[in-house]
């Protein structure tokens, strides 16, 4: 009887270690920043092609310079 | 291309603010949360230096390390996002962050703390590009239109760059080497004070 009792009990205080863990494991999907928003002119930027990378490269660095270097701007 | 970066040339940055309304506009960040603001070191003192401070997009971010529940992820571009619906606000991206850059809405009742805020270097967040939901959560995704950083492009004397690290590295060098110095520049010198050209002697 005491032994059943001890058994149960020590089942009992081991429920919890049978718990599945509890982890965030939320798999990010985010599109590539070159495949675009879809939108229509007025709303990007022209000159570069949504979903091909290297123009959409190509513009960021074009845009940079134009806009930010103006050593280049000027001379 | 190389990883997405920020830099403030100090020897341009006039403490104009344009830059945080840029970002405060372009996104619609509500009150109570600035994902820039302008820093002034030595205000008042001849010599003084403002830089604009936002989220650094660091290389091995500490707010990614320290997040109990992986909310942050990095784009291939290394522009360093999170995911607001996985987002718990407990704030510890705040406390390891050395450039103050999460931010927290206390617009509920009683100044709850809601999910945290910051920069996204313009790029939005996991949502769809470019849709309703993307904006209300993280604001507008300039990065995916073919832009940069508003912040940067509203920038009017042209102190803060953003862009390919690459870029916006020459660009400062060009600078640098035109005006013959470039101590003075956001860095070590600036901030802890050094005697090389710009700085007052003593500082």
């Amino acid at each position: 009887m005491r032994a059943t009792l001890v058994i149960t009990a020590a089942l009992f205080g081991l429920v919890a270690c049978g718990e599945s863990p509890q982890t965030a494991n939320r798999v990010k999907q985010d599109a590539a920043l070159f495949q675009g928003t879809g939108k229509p002119a007025p709303f990007v930027a022209s000159g570069w092609k949504a979903g091909d990378r290297s123009s959409w490269e190509q513009q960021l660095k074009t845009r940079a310079q134009q806009g930010q270097n103006d050593y280049a701007k000027v001379n | 291309m190389a990883r997405m970066k920020f830099i403030c040339d100090s020897e341009r940055c006039i403490e104009c603010n344009g830059c945080v309304t840029a970002c405060k506009n372009e996104h619609e960040v509500p009150w109570g949360v600035n994902r820039r603001r302008v820093v002034t070191l030595n205000d008042g003192v001849p010599g003084e230096r403002s830089i604009s401070v936002a989220c650094m997009h660091c290389s091995d971010a500490p707010c990614m390390a320290v997040c109990p529940v992986n909310c942050f992820y990095r784009t291939e571009e290394g522009v360093v996002l999170h995911d607001k619906d996985t987002c718990i606000g407990c704030g510890y991206c705040s406390y390891a962050c050395p450039f103050g850059a999460p931010q927290f809405p206390a617009a509920g009742t009683f100044g709850v703390r809601g999910k945290m805020d910051k920069c996204t270097f313009c790029a939005g967040g996991p949502e769809a590009h470019g849709s309703q939901a993307e904006f209300e959560k993280y604001g507008r995704n300039r990065l995916a239109e073919g832009k940069l950083p508003a912040c940067a492009e509203m920038c009017s004397t042209k102190a803060l760059l953003a862009g390919d690290g690459d870029v916006v590295a020459d660009i400062l060098r060009n600078r640098v080497l035109k005006r013959g110095k470039g101590a003075e520049v956001w860095g070590w010198g600036t901030a802890y004070g050094s005697r090389q050209g710009g700085q007052p002697q003593g500082q």
